[in-house]
């Protein structure tokens, strides 16, 4: 991991920058490093994933030091600290899930993009993710891909999620 | 006709929207408690309803609030727990999806009483799509004067933010929720000092479930007593239940505590019994760190009389035979389910989430995962139930936060009362292996 603090190649686009002032101006004064969450989440939303340049810029925004981020970002699952694929498919692991088939409509998927959790294929279109709860567990099985849930899944419906998102 | 005190609107057309939720009465309770109520006779009001934390803790919520410190010159805040993980339960999530003008009118109920001016929504990043019909609700009502300065003439200011998290079950602790919202791994602090006197950057804090939160606008319309004469005993009001696993209607409903588990599970209005062809084996009744309890004992209690989704009655016996209300993550099992698997896979999820800042979690949950999967898959020896056992209590009570009892009672009440099934896949290796295998002995199946 970088520790160039000025690297300039990871900037928010002007929208980006505008809806970070934003959320930093949200907390009280002083309170600014409350913003470091959702700065995340707007920095891996332009970059697809939270790299360590990124990580610089957003502690320089926040006046905090680098390793604050780097410390908190690996302590969240959803920060992508490596690269992704275009697609990344978060899978929810847990009891309920694995009781509506869960396990083996993952076994599908698993076959189907011919990769294993956390890897990528080799076109980068999808990434795979374990996720622990999704909180939709009365309609598992479920993942997510960015901010949509696709519930009550099965080998077909995936088939059919992937074919949709391979176009 | 059974009460809804949160879902009565839930499935109008349009109740997501600030103009459709006003004309189902919203934001009246809001109207009264600023313009006709003093902080103090919302507190009191709150009180007398007897409301119960709808997080899990089940900690009387007037109660809490009275702990407020009050030091002149520092500000107060109220954070709203939307961090819900638990598996088996996603009634928060149902809600702000579909009624988020409830949440942010109880929001502003509550941050009058509690005398906050800023309050946040601190909700799962998972949920981002839910963030953002949150932040739109939040626009729409500080559009109509609910929110921002001068509340409707009253001279109360109040801003709501809504913080998104970054995927970390462990925030749904109330100290680890804080640090996180301070910008900061989720670790647990230590207590005391409580949030009510330390909190969000160590000023007076009321952390409180998404659920909790939302029965204020009907506690204030109605009044406590009216909501304290629902339920039954010390679970005042109603639930909501989340269901799911082998029932025929996975769902979120809403209760009046004290219904029969057996009539929710049976009842046509609600689960609408164990799907077909299958028998009832095991339940966990709120949310997966909660005590599982086999068929007979979900249904009765000791002595023969009918177990109630209550918290007094889930909890009668103890855990020698008993469980708890919890968060209301119902996930019921038939004859399919293997419970050492479950146990394993319960167990993995709490390894996983542990935080790592005590060694009795950190490395008692790792344990207990490894255990059970060594069961699990075949290889399981002899002394390892017991060692299990001896691992979950030395994590019980042992934590600077509750995950660690979390993480041990599954594991210790799916001995307690599937024991034979744990012996059985150590016993016999090559059968239990086998897809889909499970064990058919003993069990009392409903």
């Amino acid at each position: 991991m970088t520790t160039e603090t000025n690297n300039p190649s990871v900037q928010f686009t002007p929208e980006r920058l505008e809806k970070a002032k934003e959320i930093i101006a949200r907390y009280p004064e002083g309170k600014q490093k409350s913003a470091l969450l959702p700065l995340l989440h707007v920095l891996q939303e332009q970059e697809g994933w939270t790299s360590p340049e990124g990580m610089d810029y957003v502690a320089r925004m926040l006046d905090i030091q680098p390793i604050e981020v780097y410390e908190v970002a690996s302590f969240y699952t959803m920060y992508h600290l490596n690269p992704v694929g275009k697609h990344v498919i978060e899978y929810c692991r847990t009891g309920p899930c694995c009781l509506m088939g869960g396990e083996e409509v993952y076994a599908h998927l698993k076959q189907r993009l011919s990769i294993d959790t956390g890897q990528t294929t080799v076109d980068g279109q999808f990434t795979l993710k374990e996720v622990e709860c999704l909180a939709a567990c009365g309609m598992g099985p479920v993942f997510q891909i960015r901010e949509k849930y696709y519930m009550h899944l099965t080998n077909e419906r995936v088939d059919e999620i992937i074919d949709e998102l391979s176009k | 006709m059974a009460i809804k005190i949160l879902t009565e609107h839930i499935n109008v057309p349009g109740i997501e929207t600030f103009d459709v939720y006003r004309k189902q009465g919203g934001y009246t309770a809001v109207e009264k408690a600023l313009k006709t109520l003093t902080p103090e006779s919302i507190v009191e009001e709150v009180k007398k309803a007897g409301v119960r934390g709808r997080g899990g803790a089940g900690f009387p919520m007037g109660m809490k609030w009275s702990f407020l410190a009050k030091p002149e010159g520092v500000p107060r805040y109220l954070v709203c727990n939307a961090d819900e993980s638990e598996p088996g339960t996603f009634k928060d999530h149902y809600l702000m999806k579909n009624i988020p003008h409830l949440l942010i009118e109880g929001m502003i109920i509550s941050s009058f009483a509690l005398g906050a001016n800023k309050s946040f929504i601190y909700v799962r990043g998972e949920l981002m799509y839910v963030i953002h019909i949150l932040e739109k609700a939040i626009a729409e009502a500080k559009a109509k004067g609910f929110l921002g300065k001068n509340i409707l003439g009253s001279g109360y200011d109040l801003e709501l933010v809504v913080q998104p998290g970054g995927g970390a079950y462990i925030c749904g602790e109330e100290t680890a929720l804080l640090e996180s919202l301070e910008g900061k791994r989720g670790n647990p602090r230590n207590k005391p000092p409580f949030p009510a006197v330390k909190g969000l950057y160590q000023s007076p804090t009321v952390v409180n479930n998404v659920e909790s939160i939302a029965t204020t606008p009907w506690i204030i319309n109605n009044g406590g007593e009216a909501y304290a004469g629902i339920g039954i005993g010390r679970s005042t009001g109603t639930k909501l239940i989340s269901a799911s696993g082998h029932i025929n209607k996975p769902g979120v409903y809403e209760i009046e505590l004290g219904v029969p588990v057996e009539d929710f599970i049976y009842a046509d209005e609600w689960c609408g019994g164990i799907r077909p062809g299958h028998k009832f084996k095991a339940l966990v009744a709120g949310g997966s760190s909660v005590p599982i309890l086999p068929a007979n004992l979900a249904l009765t209690l000791a002595n023969g009389e009918k177990r109630l989704m209550s918290y007094e009655s889930l909890s009668d016996g103890g855990f020698a035979t008993g469980t708890m209300l919890g968060s209301g993550g119902f996930i019921l099992f038939d004859e399919t389910s293997c419970i050492v698997r479950n146990t394993w896979n319960f167990s993995r999820f709490y390894h996983h989430e542990s935080c790592g800042q005590c060694s009795p979690c950190r490395e008692g949950t790792g344990w207990m995962e490894k255990v059970l999967h060594r069961i699990e898959y075949g290889h399981g020896h002899q002394q390892d139930i017991d060692l299990l056992v001896d691992v979950s209590k030395k994590i019980e009570g042992n934590t600077i936060c509750p995950l660690g009892d979390a993480a041990a009672w599954p594991v210790a009440s799916a001995i307690r009362h599937f024991r034979d099934e744990f012996q059985w896949h150590i016993d016999h290796p090559s059968e239990a292996t086998q897809p889909g295998a499970v064990y058919r002995g003993e069990m009392a199946l409903v």
